[in-house]
This record gives structure tokens, C-alpha cells and sequence, in this order.
């Protein structure tokens, strides 16, 4: 505060040294980016730049039908050296005919030709054709002709330097506009591609979306810091995981191939797509009471209920394959049979390929998670109960085999990326060095301390998602490209993992801001962890959520315009390509349609976010 | 009975907000917990249900020890312990309806809840409990839509869910006028009396303390410095407990 008020040299001096440095920097910037008015005023630069200006200003959208009438005239370059021009067949003068003056010449002369009688107000090439053949396709030359009221023009032509003893022709080829104006194959084009861009976004937009909000709950600090664990819990959370998922996975490739051998005709299909809910209804109701009884019920009964919740899922699992079985054939019926509909059949068709591919990933993470939590309240439990020293035994026992499990898995995991074909660095270093820190970590802690395990995770998402978050989409999809080939579809994986790390990571931090008051209250209640995210969070989050997501929505449209650039589909591949064959009024139409497309849906999300909030 | 037993809190900064507490609170008693502000009245009716974590010391309700409690317990005593805030902690967004069925959560099965599944005789039995704080009509309403007042109502209801056995209430009409105070305490009372649940309330307001404690305990930096009847705070207590330099007001 006091040094304020007093100018003092130093401060005066310390300012300018700043300024000074700001122009140096400034300067460096202007060199390395070459910034060159004078390219700018050169005339060449100029000329081009205007032509493409004007291509610009003319989108290649409409057009009209076109009758040509198309004339020849011989002539000979240079004059027969006999003076003798031998005279063509008379030309009819009620039709649209030519006259040249001189009839011959020598090559670089200039010619004066005349049309008569060709449509009023036409335009169209005049050219020299080389060669004596008069359907020659071949043409020499830049002039126009442009006729006028009474249908007559006069162009003066300077003859190319193809000398030739046989006669040569002149052609005229005039069009005309007819009826309605009509979209152009540009058009045509641009709006397939553009439908395509809004559907990559759209679908980049849902699945990142999808995936996003359970990463964006564990990637939030107020949520994850509180969730701590004995170390037996987590060591036994851990291993549920990779047990979980191969069970899970085997299991749910068992009943896919039940599914297949009971029969994938559509009658069964749709029987069994009806009597599945059912069945997993009665399930549910039984094995699940609504009202926890006051008496916890008997072993018996327990088994009896798991053994029923197990049932009911994989019952699930069947009526997943075979509502992906059912979507397949009824997809691929309709699409014969619907005709311009057809797009349905097909969507229906791809999307149960997506349920019966997805299905045993689905059922491997399903089974590894619940293995997992369920292990882990055995390691609670136990941590709970068992006695000290016990206790101390089972938790070295068990972070010695998880931590040999996990760094083992990860050595394979590079084994398999990189071949490098020595299983000393790949397997067994691993497995011992995760061995003995799990070892370690289990001496040097207390039995029953809680771990902050939930930080760890919280930890872990944030880096993974800073890290992917850093690669641009467009490289992404040039990754994608590669894996899965040119086309929509890498865009749409492209858009699709850069919406989950830039969502996941704009979520979380509403996550971390809600309001902490319901929280405490709803886990006063007695509430466990899910029920408090349920009751107090997601309600609380929704408004944000659906605005970053129309945001998002914004960003993956603009996106999905240019990943065509990198062959990632949508209409940047037409734009880019247009470009690169100097059709500027064909890219002049795709920049139009972007921007319609993104004014637009620019504006209906703006739209929808006032809404929701 | 619950037992207080050496209750001490360090928070992380190294605060001690409760130094050594020790009383013991009967069933069905009305219990005042007074202090000034930051002496830690909060502090101490969140570490009965463990919203906070005590450093050290000792919590036995009805001989049960809570602060050993692992978190499945832990479960089914918070769901006998009703709370209601100083600023309602309602679920804005939700409604009226569902912020009171909240307070089922710890008695439903979970896997219904996540789906916003309740058996019937909840909902009903929530209906009842806003008709007894007087706003069943609110029920389909969102909650940030009600006055102060009716979301306090709310909170109660919410509490009332839970059958509780007993409340925590940390100031619960520290932000309403005197008119509503009045009326949310009489709920508070018309509960304590009448379905014999113990109440555990920090309070500001003396006035109100004489009106419906049966006891008082009173805090000064986290150190119980008064425990008795209301009307034993006299001037000279008074001045032990808010300090040297207050005022007696109302
Ligand atoms: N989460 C926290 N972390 C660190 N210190 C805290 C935390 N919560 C409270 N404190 C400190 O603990 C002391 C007691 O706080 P507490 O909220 O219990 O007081 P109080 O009596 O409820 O006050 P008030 O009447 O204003 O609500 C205060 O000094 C406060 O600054
Ligand atoms: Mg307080």
C-alpha cells in the first residue's frame, strides 16, 4: 500500500524493461509467422485471390438445365501453300452458323468470327479444335461468345500454334438456360455429408456423454475422499475385479451360445424377448424385498436369494442376445421391405450388432464389479471382526498376491503392445516388484486402519483424463483412422473419447461444487454411498450436466465439420477435397451449409439451456 | 440413554472444537445445547452420528458404542437418529415428497431406492407426516419452491420418517423469525412430548431455551462450561458462558 503512492524510479524503470520485452517478443512472433503485407499487394496473389473471392460468392447450389447448340467451321492454319481452299459443304443460313475472316491464317494470327442466327442471350466456349476430325473432344483456347438480342456475336480469335496441312475447326458451343432452376449434384452431396456430420456429432454427443458421468463422479474429490478401506477390502476389491471379468465374460459367451443354439428365428426371438422381463421381474421381487425385515434372514434363505439374483441375470443376459438376435433379423427384414424406410431396418440391424457385441463386455464388467464389491465387504467384514494379528497375517497374504496381480496383468498388457518377447522383464519383475510392495504396504500400515483408497482412484482418473484430454480430437482421429479405417465412424470414436474426458472433467467440477447441506442430510439418514449420490447429488447436478452437454453438443458439431480433413468423415472430407481441385464454388457450398448447420445449432441448444435452467 | 464420554475433536487444521466433553443425556429429555458462535455445538451433534468423526472419546447410545461402529451399523443407528439443519438441507431440485421419503433410505432396500422405488406404506406414511407439520398439500411441489418456514416443516418430516428415536437439531430456527421459531419448536416439543423421542437442539436464543428445555448444556471454545437447568443460568453463569463482555437481550 505506502509503495503505491510514490512513483519511484525503479518501478518507472521496471515497467519500461517490461514493455521493451513485450516488443521483442512481439517482433520474434511477426518473424517466425512471417507476417508479409507485401505478399498480400502482389499481383498475381491479388488476381487469384479475387477469382477465388468471386467462386466464393457463387455456391455451387442451383442450376439449370442446359441445351447446347453446337457449331463447326473449318478452317486451315496455315493457308494451302497452293492458295486453293477447298470449299466445305454450303452451310444452311436458316440454321446458327459460323463465318471467319480471313478463312485461312497462319498460327498466332487473329481471326475475326462471326455466329448468326444462334439462340438470343446465350453464352458458351469458343475454341479451335485441333486435328481434321470435327468431333474431336480436344479444344484450344479461352474465348467466350455471348450473343446477342437478334442471336449473333462477333469474337476476335487467336489461332493456336498447330500448324496442319488438313483442315481444322473452329467450334462454337452455345447454351442456353431451361426451365426451373434445380439443386446440383454439389448440393446433393453436401447434404448427404452434412446429415452425416450432424449424426456424428449426435452420436459422439450421446455415448461420451453416457460414459462420461459415472467417470466424472469418480473423478470428484468432495465424493472420492471420503471413501477409505482396510487394506484387506481393497486387496480383495481389487482381485474381484480381473476374476470378475473373465468369469463374467465366460459366462456370458455360455448363454450367447445357448441363446444361438436355441434358435434365432424371429418367433423365438420375440418370445423370449417377452418372457425374459417377466421372468426377471419374479426374480427380482422375490430375491430383493422391498423392506429390509427387522430379523436378518436365514443362510438358507441368503443362498437361496443369490442364487436367484444369479439366475435372474443371466436370464438378462439371454434376453439381451436375443433382443439383439430379434433387431438383426426384423432390421434386416424391414430394410427389404420398407423401402425408402429402409434406414430404419438398417438401424435397427447395426444396433443389435452393437447389443450382441457389447453383451460379454457388458456382462464381464457387470460380473467384475459386483464380484469386486462383494469381495470387499468380505475384506471389511473380516477387518472388522478378526482379531489384530490375524488380521495383520490375512492383509499380507492378500496385498502380496493383489499387488503381484495388478503390476503382473500391466506387464502382460505391455508384453502384448510391444512384443518384447522376455518374460524376465515383462512377468516376472512385475510380479515380484507388486508383490513386495504390497507386502510392504501391508507391514507398515495398521490392520485396521482405513486406507484413503478413494483418492488413489481419484488420483489416478484425473491424471488419465488430463493426459487425454491434452490430444486434440483431430489427432485422435487420425489414430482412429488408422485402427478402424477412413470414414464417419473413426470421427465418431474420435468425438466420442474427447467428449468423455472433456465432459467427464467439466462434470466433476459440479460435482465438487453442489451444495454440501443435502449430502449431510440425506447420509444422516442412514443412506450408504449410492443412495446418497442418488438422493442428494444427481439431483442437484442435472442442470449443469444437461448445459455442458449442449455445449459440448456445440463443439462436436463445429468438430465434426472439419475431422473430414483428416479422413475422419462428415462434410470436411467434400470441403477439403474441393479445395484441393481449386472447385471453389463447390467448396463455397459446403462452407455454406456449415454454417447454417452450426448457426442453427448454435442456436437450439442456446434455446434448450435456458430452458433447463 | 446417551453417554457422552471424553469427546474431544481436532479438525484438520488443528482447531479443537471439543475439549473433553462429557455428559449424559436420559430418553426422552429435551436437552439445549447453548454457546457462542464457533464454540461448537455443531461440531458435538454431528459427532454423535459420526457426520464428523470424533478425535477421541466416547459416544454409547442406549450401550452401544457408536463411535466403534463399522459402517453397516453405523447404517442402522444413524436411521434411529433424526436430524433436522439450521438451513434445511433440502434437495432443491427434488420434491417436496421425495426430499420426506429420503428419510426412508436407511430402512428400504436399496436397490429399489436408486430407482425411486418406495414401498406404498412410505409414501403414505409421508403423506401423514406433512399433514402433521401442517403442509400436505406442498407434497408434488419442488421444495425450493416453500417458504423458510414450510422447508424447516419439511426437514421435520423428514426426520419423523426415520421413527427416529432421537433428533438432532442444530439451530433449527437460527434463520427463520420469532413467529416461525416458535411454531417449528412447538413441533420439536409436540414430538419430544408426545412420542417420547429424545432432542438434542443447539439454540441462540435463551428465551427459547427457558421455553422448552428440560436441560441446558452450554460450550465455550469446546469446553462444557454449564450444564444443568435452564434456570440456573443467572447473570453470573451467563457471563461464564458467553463471556465478560455480554449483554443479556430478550
Ligand atoms: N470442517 C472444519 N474444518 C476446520 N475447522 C472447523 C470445521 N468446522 C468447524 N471448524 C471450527 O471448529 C470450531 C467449532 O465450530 P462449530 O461449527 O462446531 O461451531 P458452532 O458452535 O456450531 O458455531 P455456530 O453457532 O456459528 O454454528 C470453530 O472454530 C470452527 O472454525
Ligand atoms: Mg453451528
Amino acid at each position: 500500500m505506502k509503495n503505491n503512492k510514490k512513483a519511484s524510479p525503479w518501478k518507472s524503470l521496471r515497467v519500461g524493461l517490461i514493455a521493451l520485452l513485450c516488443m521483442v517478443v512481439l517482433a520474434y512472433g511477426f518473424q517466425i509467422t512471417r507476417v508479409d503485407l507485401q505478399e498480400l499487394r502482389s499481383e498475381s496473389r491479388q488476381a487469384s485471390l479475387i477469382r477465388v473471392i468471386r467462386a466464393l460468392a457463387k455456391p455451387d447450389i442451383l442450376e439449370h438445365d442446359q441445351v447446347e447448340e453446337v457449331v463447326n467451321l473449318p478452317i486451315y492454319v496455315p493457308c494451302p501453300e497452293d492458295g486453293s481452299i477447298p470449299s466445305g459443304p454450303e452451310q444452311d443460313k436458316s440454321e446458327p452458323y459460323l463465318a471467319v475472316s480471313p478463312t485461312c491464317a497462319s498460327p498466332g494470327d487473329v481471326v475475326q468470327v462471326e455466329g448468326f442466327n444462334f439462340a438470343p442471350y446465350t453464352e458458351g466456349p469458343l475454341r479451335f479444335v485441333p486435328g481434321s476430325d470435327p468431333d474431336n473432344i480436344v479444344t484450344l483456347g479461352r474465348d467466350n461468345a455471348e450473343t446477342d438480342a437478334d442471336g449473333h456475336f462477333i469474337v476476335d480469335m487467336e489461332l493456336p500454334n498447330r500448324p496442319s496441312d488438313d483442315v481444322q475447326y473452329i467450334r462454337a458451343t452455345l447454351r442456353r438456360n431451361v426451365g426451373a432452376p434445380h439443386l446440383t449434384q454439389t448440393a446433393h452431396d453436401t447434404w448427404d455429408k452434412i446429415v452425416e456430420t450432424v449424426f456424428m456429432a449426435l452420436l459422439a454427443t450421446v455415448f461420451g456423454t453416457m460414459l462420461a458421468i459415472p467417470l466424472s463422479f469418480i473423478a470428484a474429490r468432495n465424493l472420492m475422499a471420503p471413501v477409505r478401506s482396510p487394506l484387506a477390502s481393497i486387496s480383495l476389491s481389487v482381485l474381484g475385479w480381473p476374476i470378475g471379468i473373465v468369469v463374467g465374460y465366460m459366462a456370458v459367451r455360455w448363454v450367447g451360445g445357448l441363446s444361438a443354439s436355441i434358435g434365432s428365428t424371429i418367433w423365438i426371438n420375440v418370445a423370449s424377448v417377452v418372457i425374459s422381463p417377466v421372468l426377471i421381474a419374479f426374480g427380482l421381487s422375490w430375491a430383493l424385498p422391498q423392506v429390509e425385515t427387522t430379523t436378518s434372514p436365514s443362510i438358507q434363505l441368503r443362498l437361496a436369494r443369490i442364487g436367484v439374483l444369479i439366475l435372474a441375470v443371466l436370464v438378462g443376459f439371454y434376453g439381451l442376445f436375443q433382443l439383439a438376435s430379434l433387431a438383426i433379423n426384423s432390421g434386416g427384414m424391414l430394410e427389404e421391405t420398407l423401402g425408402s424406410f429402409g434406414f430404419v431396418g438398417y438401424f435397427l440391424f447395426q444396433l443389435g450388432d452393437i447389443v450382441a457385441i457389447i453383451t460379454p463386455a457388458l456382462g464381464a464388467l457387470a460380473v467384475g464389479g459386483t464380484l469386486s464389491s462383494v469381495l470387499g465387504r468380505i475384506g471389511q467384514r473380516s477387518s472388522e471382526k478378526m482379531p489384530v494379528s490375524g488380521l495383520k497375517i490375512l492383509n499380507i497374504i492378500l496385498a502380496t498376491v493383489t499387488g503381484a496381480t495388478v503390476l503382473g496383468l500391466l506387464g502382460q498388457l505391455v508384453e502384448w503392445m510391444y512384443q518384447i518377447g522376455q518374460p524376465m522383464y515383462t512377468l516376472w519383475i512385475p510380479l515380484s516388484v507388486g508383490g513386495a510392495s504390497g507386502f510392504l504396504l501391508a507391514l507398515f500400515t495398521k490392520a485396521k486402519d482405513a486406507l484413503p483408497i478413494g483418492m488413489v482412484i481419484y488420483y489416478i482418473t484425473r491424471t488419465f483424463l488430463n493426459a487425454l484430454r491434452s490430444v486434440e480430437a483431430l489427432v485422435m482421429a487420425i489414430v482412429f483412422v488408422i485402427a478402424v479405417g477412413i470414414g464417419p465412424f473413426a470421427g465418431v470414436l474420435a468425438l466420442g473419447l474427447h467428449t468423455i474426458v472433456s465432459l467427464a472433467k467439466l462434470y466433476s467440477e459440479q460435482v465438487e461444487s453442489i451444495m454440501t447441506g443435502p449430502l449431510e442430510a440425506v447420509a444422516a439418514t442412514g443412506a450408504n454411498r449410492l443412495q446418497t449420490i442418488v438422493y442428494a447429488v444427481v439431483p442437484q447436478i442435472i442442470p449443469p450436466y444437461i448445459s455442458y452437454t449442449m455445449y459440448r453438443w456445440d463443439i462436436n458439431v463445429r468438430m465434426s465439420t472439419i475431422i473430414g480433413f483428416v479422413g475422419g468423415g462428415g462434410i470436411g472430407f467434400l470441403l477439403q477435397q474441393n479445395i484441393n481441385l481449386l472447385n471453389y464454388r463447390g467448396a463455397s457450398a459446403q462452407m455454406l451449409a456449415i454454417a447454417v448447420v452450426v448457426a442453427t445449432m448454435d442456436y437450439i441448444s442456446s434455446v434448450l439451456r435456458e430452458r433447463t435452467i | 440413554m446417551l453417554q457422552i464420554r471424553n469427546l474431544t475433536k481436532i479438525y484438520e487444521g488443528g482447531v479443537k472444537a471439543l475439549d473433553n466433553v462429557s455428559f449424559e443425556v436420559a430418553d426422552n429429555q429435551f436437552l439445549a445445547v447453548i454457546g457462542l458462535s464457533g464454540s461448537g455445538k455443531s461440531t458435538l451433534l454431528r459427532c454423535i452420528n459420526r457426520l464428523i468423526e470424533p478425535t477421541e472419546g466416547q459416544i454409547l447410545w442406549n450401550g452401544e458404542d457408536i463411535t466403534a461402529a463399522s459402517q453397516d451399523e453405523m447404517r442402522r443407528i444413524r436411521r434411529k437418529i433424526g436430524m433436522v439443519f439450521q438451513h434445511f438441507n433440502l434437495v432443491h431440485r427434488s420434491k417436496v415428497i421425495t426430499n420426506v421419503l429420503a428419510g426412508r433410505l436407511g430402512y428400504v432396500n436399496p436397490a429399489w431406492s436408486l430407482v425411486n422405488r418406495f414401498p406404498k406404506e412410505d409414501v403414505e406414511k409421508a403423506i401423514l407426516q406433512l399433514q402433521r407439520v401442517g403442509i400436505a398439500e406442498k407434497a408434488y411441489q419442488r421444495a425450493d419452491e416453500l417458504s423458510g418456514g414450510q422447508q424447516q416443516r419439511v426437514g421435520i418430516a423428514r426426520a419423523l420418517m426415520q421413527d427416529p428415536e432421537m433428533i438432532l437439531a442444530d439451530e433449527p430456527v437460527a434463520s427463520l423469525d420469532p413467529v416461525l421459531a416458535h411454531s417449528i419448536m412447538t413441533y420439536l416439543e409436540d414430538i419430544n412430548k408426545k412420542d417420547g423421542v429424545t432432542v438434542l437442539c443447539s439454540l441462540h436464543f435463551l428465551d427459547l431455551v427457558h421455553r422448552y428445555a428440560d436441560r441446558a448444556i452450554a460450550l465455550n471454545e469446546g469446553k462444557l462450561v454449564f450444564d444443568g437447568l435452564p434456570e440456573q443460568i443467572d447473570d453470573e453463569k451467563f457471563k461464564e458462558i458467553y463471556g465478560r463482555d455480554a449483554e443479556r437481550v430478550g
